[in-house]
């Protein structure tokens, strides 16, 4: 298939089932909230080696939130209910609490909860406070700055984790302008967030090494260095670079429409072919098939 | 479609009239509504010898005329709409858990005492022990919000343990008397001995308060929860101002007698 400029391949992305939350940061200043947004969505780039993925969504106006304060909403996605639990835990509670003047909320209302501030608040060590408004419950939790406000529950839904775009370029300058081009398209697309840094990963990883105890290793077919040395190299003449762009979505829908809007921009930019990443549609429930997002 | 109750006239001697709660009537027949037993002083009376019904079958209610010696409206209503145009009598919603009772007028004592949920929006003025706990009960209002307009007698959320009470008036003295938990935010003065014997409630002083001598002042603040309950009370019609949602308000610590986790937080003037 062509498209623009580019060729697609008629391949499709093969995506799993993976917990997400949303997640409503405020503060005093953006600044402050992109602070603590930042440092909740850090080093969340993959469940292989981060146990769980993460993204800022959007920066929210302070209209748009419920303390009146400007916020960012992230998005974090783990493999089961149990470790997204356990991961928002973790990181609200060593990056959200700590931050100054921030304020953490839930931005899912649906019926599945974890329990979040109403964890974290041990750390008040019984001078924490609970206020109950409109049947949510917040916790008050006093902090050398002040207080912390966190309410209790997150709600959290089944979503998808793993659609992807794979972008061949002529060298590595066009191959990040594609990708570039693809990632700013794709990040106003409400409930969906790239994970790796700046939305591209430039290392896909394949299932398994010829090491024991490494669960993944270098995507070897799509490397250009070594396309003259492996017999099963998917990198065709003429190029000489090639980038990945995960998403992940609290939904199929997100992350088609990422994808598709990703797909167009590529294609404009530079790419000289697009596919997508599979395991031959056997382990995951959702495959993304480009022709379906091909105008 | 809306279930209207007209008084027929001010009654004789008290009527309580528990009964008439929009989630009952909505299940009867406007013959059966009619039949309804109430007790007018000391004798039972049917519901059509004091009103006049109008419509049936509904979960919205309205009751017309002078009601002051009307006591129980709305009693653990548990949904609905019960609109009061006038002013209603003593224990107006008292352990209601769910629905809206709207009053046009005055409420008289104990309106709202024990609720649990729902909502109570007094546009007039409330008597004593609005949200409060009854005489052997530990606790008062346990959820849900009461909103007035006018001012709020002695004794406010007395024994309240979760829930909003917000009045854009005065509020009389020992407001939060013995209260466990809950918020109740005074945009007008408070009376004396606010927060006596208080363990965990929060009370909100818009204009100041006369704080007892076993309340501490901890610090000067923003407390953040505060912007989120302006904000509600803003939404459901009450007069909140920008400085007092982005306001710093000096956290009293209290009472001392008791557990000394209550708070009486009060607006400090803009710098």
């Amino acid at each position: 298939m062509r498209l623009h400029d580019a060729e697609v391949v008629d391949t499709f992305a093969e995506a799993f089932a993976m917990w997400g939350a949303r997640i409503v940061v405020t503060a005093q200043t953006p600044a402050w909230a992109d602070h603590a947004a930042r440092s909740l969505t850090g080093f969340a780039t993959s469940v292989i080696g981060c146990k769980c993925e993460a993204g800022i969504e959007r920066e929210l106006d302070a209209a748009e939130t419920p303390d009146g304060r400007p916020g960012i909403a992230a998005l974090l996605f783990a493999m089961d209910a149990d470790g997204l639990a356990k991961r928002l835990v973790e990181r609200v509670g060593q990056t959200v609490l700590t931050c100054p003047t921030t304020a953490c909320f839930n931005g899912l209302d649906v019926d599945d909860e974890v329990i979040v501030g109403g964890r974290l608040r041990y750390f008040g060590d019984g001078w924490q406070a609970s206020k109950v408004l409109a049947g949510r419950r917040y916790w008050r939790i006093p902090v050398m700055e002040g207080e912390f406000l966190i309410e209790e529950r997150f709600g959290i839904v089944e979503g998808v984790g793993g659609g992807n775009l794979i972008i061949l370029g002529e060298d590595e300058a066009s191959a990040l302008r594609a990708a570039e081009a693809a990632v700013a398209a794709m990040r106003p697309v409400e409930g969906a967030i790239m994970p790796f840094p700046g939305g591209i990963a430039r290392s896909g990883s394949k299932v398994g090494s010829r090491y024991k105890g490494q669960i993944a290793s270098t995507n070897h077919v799509l490397c250009p260095t070594l396309r003259a040395q492996v017999d099963d190299s998917d990198v065709p003449d003429g190029v000489g670079s090639v980038l990945e762009i995960v998403i992940d979505g609290l939904g199929t829908d997100p992350v088609r429409e990422a994808m598709r809007r990703g797909l167009d921009a590529a294609a404009r930019s530079g790419a000289l072919r697009i596919t997508a990443g599979n395991y031959g549609g056997n382990l995951g429930p959702h495959h993304f098939h480009l022709r379906e997002l091909v105008p | 479609m809306t279930l209207t109750l007209t008084l027929r006239e001010p009654p004789a001697a008290p009527v309580l009239a528990e009964p008439l709660r929009p989630d009952r009537l909505a299940a009867l027949s406007g013959g059966e509504i009619e039949r309804l037993a109430l007790r007018h002083g000391n004798r039972e009376v049917a519901l059509g010898d004091l009103f006049a019904v109008s419509g049936a079958g509904a979960r919205d209610v309205r009751v017309v005329g002078d009601l002051r010696r009307v006591t129980g409206l709305g009693t653990g209503m548990t949904g609905g709409r019960l609109t009061i145009a006038g002013s209603a009598g003593p224990h107006t919603g008292t352990g209601m858990r769910a629905g809206e009772i709207v009053v046009q007028g005055d409420v008289g004592d104990w309106a709202g005492a024990e609720m649990r949920g729902g909502r109570i929006v007094v546009h007039g003025s409330a008597g004593r022990r609005l949200g409060g706990a009854y005489a052997g009960s530990r606790a008062g209002m346990r959820g849900g919000e009461i909103l007035v307009d006018g001012d709020a007698g002695e004794e406010a959320g007395a024994g309240l343990r979760r829930g909003l009470i917000a009045v854009a008036g005065r509020v009389g003295a020992a407001a939060g008397l013995n209260a466990l938990a809950g918020t109740i935010v005074a945009f007008g003065p408070v009376g004396a001995h606010a927060g006596a014997g208080m363990r965990r409630a929060s009370i909100v002083a818009m204009a100041g308060a006369d704080l007892l001598p076993t309340y501490a002042p901890a610090c000067t603040y923003r407390p953040p929860f505060l912007p989120l309950f302006l904000g509600r009370l803003r939404e459901l019609g009450m007069p909140v101002a920008d400085d007092q949602i982005d306001g710093r308000y000096t956290r009293w610590s209290g009472d001392g007698v008791e557990l000394g986790r209550g708070e009486i937080l009060i607006l400090e003037e803009p710098l």
